[in-house]
């Protein structure tokens, strides 16, 4: 991007400008207030006034760290394992959602074949239907097979692709030029050479892209890990969070803030960090013919 | 070209990962799922056959009753207000010469990205009747708000802000249709004399009216699924105040997984999935007198 000087402020954009303003506080005020919260000592954090740092402002630190360790070291809910749980299904399932809808995505653009586009709108009708119609099934089906308390109704069901993700890649695809297949198969490469050494390397944005937003699926999904993981050993951060705020009854609210901080800044992180791909990821699939 | 004799073959091939998934993880629970809601299967026994036992109960069980009407309620103040809201901040982030749009791009649509549980957790401190930010704010301009999680009409207004505040996905996907309006359509309107608001009305909406739709639809589906907020909102008053709070996916994960009743659980979801479905269709319906597609 280069970049221009800015354009002199309107009537109109200074009004809108000022209106954005007055809402980007109202949505980010619960983050910044759960924040806020999370460094206050007990005492203030329940107080009838509006206040974002504790009182001394010199006591936040300490009182900040205080709470993040009683949360981090906590006894009965242990979210140093609930944190590798979570790794452990982020990393599981990321790596099989791109790879498997990597190539699905292909089939869907590369291949002709007769019944493709009628499977294709089968793919994106799948999209319609809602966890909850499935999961108690699923739940059945995977106490039949013993999956039930495992980690692996969590993961293995991304290494068969994602409609939204398929979607999403065979949008790229098609932007792809078609004379490099051409080329490479006039060079005596199969498809799975295209697919290898010229559809995957073009497409890192995109795969990162469905990387991104399948992470922050996993590291935020609460009702499938409720459903089919019951041993508390095997938990997410989301279930352990959950667990932290109902277990403990009067947990004070400090540390259920600095808890939820922990859980939330990994995403929010992320999301500062690649926010142009990010957006272009959500409305890339919608806006390419 | 030497692919053409086998090209089915290998074209399923290809596809083969997602048709697995989709018979494994799909299909055949979803033909499962038909078959226990014709039975009565407590969870650790075997289904026994009782025909529309399961659905002839939905007509008479006043829980689900107030269960679904709750989610319509929820889905009939949520999804107009959100819509509208997605398209009132798109238009003010698609002002010429505004500035910092990143910023406030970024701060309507992080909400969304938050873990559910997590904000939820934070929204029942807000909430909070005595100590929440919400009440604090209100009582700055001499307002005494109310006990929101507590009150029956007050529970619901409480979950449909807190929809409204998860909106951003929506309001990005209007920027970038705003984004493709062509500028030829603004002159001409200029032309013909529009003011900016019927410029709005007959130029803007129409052109953004497929993704408005589509936000509706992907609002619709998810307001028939809610669940994880009022779960922890109202975790302590189980459904909250009379219920209020109690939505259909609580109900059907209640009688899945705490009253162990998986047939008549089944039922639900297939009555919520035709549900979703009719919604869906009449909502495509009644679109299309008033979507425009481009080039149809």
């Amino acid at each position: 991007m280069n970049r221009e000087p800015s354009p002199p402020l309107t009537l109109r954009s200074a009004t809108s400008l000022v209106t954005l303003l007055i809402a980007s506080v109202l949505f980010l005020a619960p983050i910044v207030w759960m924040m806020a919260t999370s460094w206050k000592p007990e005492a203030q954090a329940a107080s009838e006034t509006i206040r974002l740092f504790a009182d001394p402002v010199a006591d936040t630190p300490a009182a900040a760290k205080e709470n993040y360790s009683a949360v981090w070291n906590d006894v009965t809910i242990r979210f140093p394992i609930y944190l590798r749980n979570t790794l452990i299904v982020a990393l599981l399932s990321v790596v099989g959602m791109v790879l498997s809808s990597a190539v699905v995505a292909y089939g869907f653009a590369r291949v002709q074949w007769r019944g493709r586009s009628a499977l294709f709108t089968l793919v994106l009708a799948t999209m319609m239907i809602p966890f909850p119609v499935l999961m108690t099934p699923l739940f059945v089906l995977f106490a039949k097979i013993g999956w039930i308390g495992t980690l692996r109704p969590l993961w293995v069901p991304a290494w068969f692709g994602a409609a939204f993700n398929i979607f999403l890649l065979r949008q790229f695809y098609m932007g792809i030029p078609r004379e490099l297949d051409e080329a490479a198969r006039i060079d005596g490469c199969s498809h799975w050479g295209i697919f290898w050494r010229i559809i995957l390397p073009l497409s890192r944005p995109a795969l990162a892209v469905v990387a991104l937003f399948h992470f922050m699926y996993v590291w935020n999904d609460f009702l499938a890990p409720m459903v089919f993981v019951q041993h508390q050993d095997m938990f997410t951060l989301a279930l352990g969070l959950q667990l932290y705020q109902s277990k403990a009854g009067n947990t004070p609210w400090n540390l259920l803030m600095a808890a939820s901080t922990m859980v939330m800044a990994p995403v929010l992180l992320l999301f500062m960090a690649t926010q142009r791909t990010f957006v272009k990821g959500l409305t890339g699939g919608a806006s390419k013919e | 070209m030497k692919f053409r004799m086998k090209d089915e073959f290998v074209g399923l091939t290809w596809v083969s990962p997602w048709i697995v998934g989709f018979l494994a993880f799909l299909l055949i629970p979803a033909g499962m799922s038909l078959y226990f809601s014709f039975t009565d299967y407590p969870l650790l026994e075997s289904p026994v056959w009782v025909g529309l036992g399961n659905y002839k109960r939905l007509l008479s069980d006043e829980v689900f009753h107030k269960a679904l009407v709750n989610t319509f309620i929820y889905a009939g103040a949520a999804i107009p207000l959100s819509v509208l809201l997605a398209v009132v901040l798109a238009a003010l982030l698609n002002t010429k010469g505004l500035r910092w749009t990143r910023f406030f791009e970024a701060a309507i649509f992080m909400p969304t990205l938050a873990p559910l549980v997590a904000s939820s957790m934070v929204w029942m401190w807000i909430l909070n009747g005595r100590f929440g930010l919400l009440n604090q704010f209100l009582g700055l301009l001499h307002i005494s708000g109310p006990n929101w999680l507590l009150r029956e009409g007050w529970a619901m207004a409480a979950l449909v802000i807190v929809a409204l505040w998860g909106v951003g996905q929506a309001v990005i996907l209007c920027v970038a249709a705003l984004k493709e309006v062509p500028e030829q359509l603004y002159e001409a309107a200029n032309l013909d004399g529009m003011g900016p608001v019927r410029q709005f009305i007959n130029v803007t909406l129409p052109m953004i009216s497929p993704v408005i739709l589509f936000n509706t639809i992907t609002m619709l589906i998810g307001a028939f699924q809610v669940f994880v907020v009022p779960y922890v909102l109202f975790q302590k008053d189980k459904g909250g105040p009379n219920k209020s709070g109690y939505f259909y996916t609580s109900y059907l994960y209640d009688n899945a997984f705490v009253y162990g009743q998986m047939g008549y659980a089944s039922a639900l979801a297939w009555v919520q999935l035709l549900i979703i479905l009719l919604l869906t269709g009449l909502l495509f319906l009644a679109s299309r007198r008033l979507v425009f597609y481009r080039g149809a």
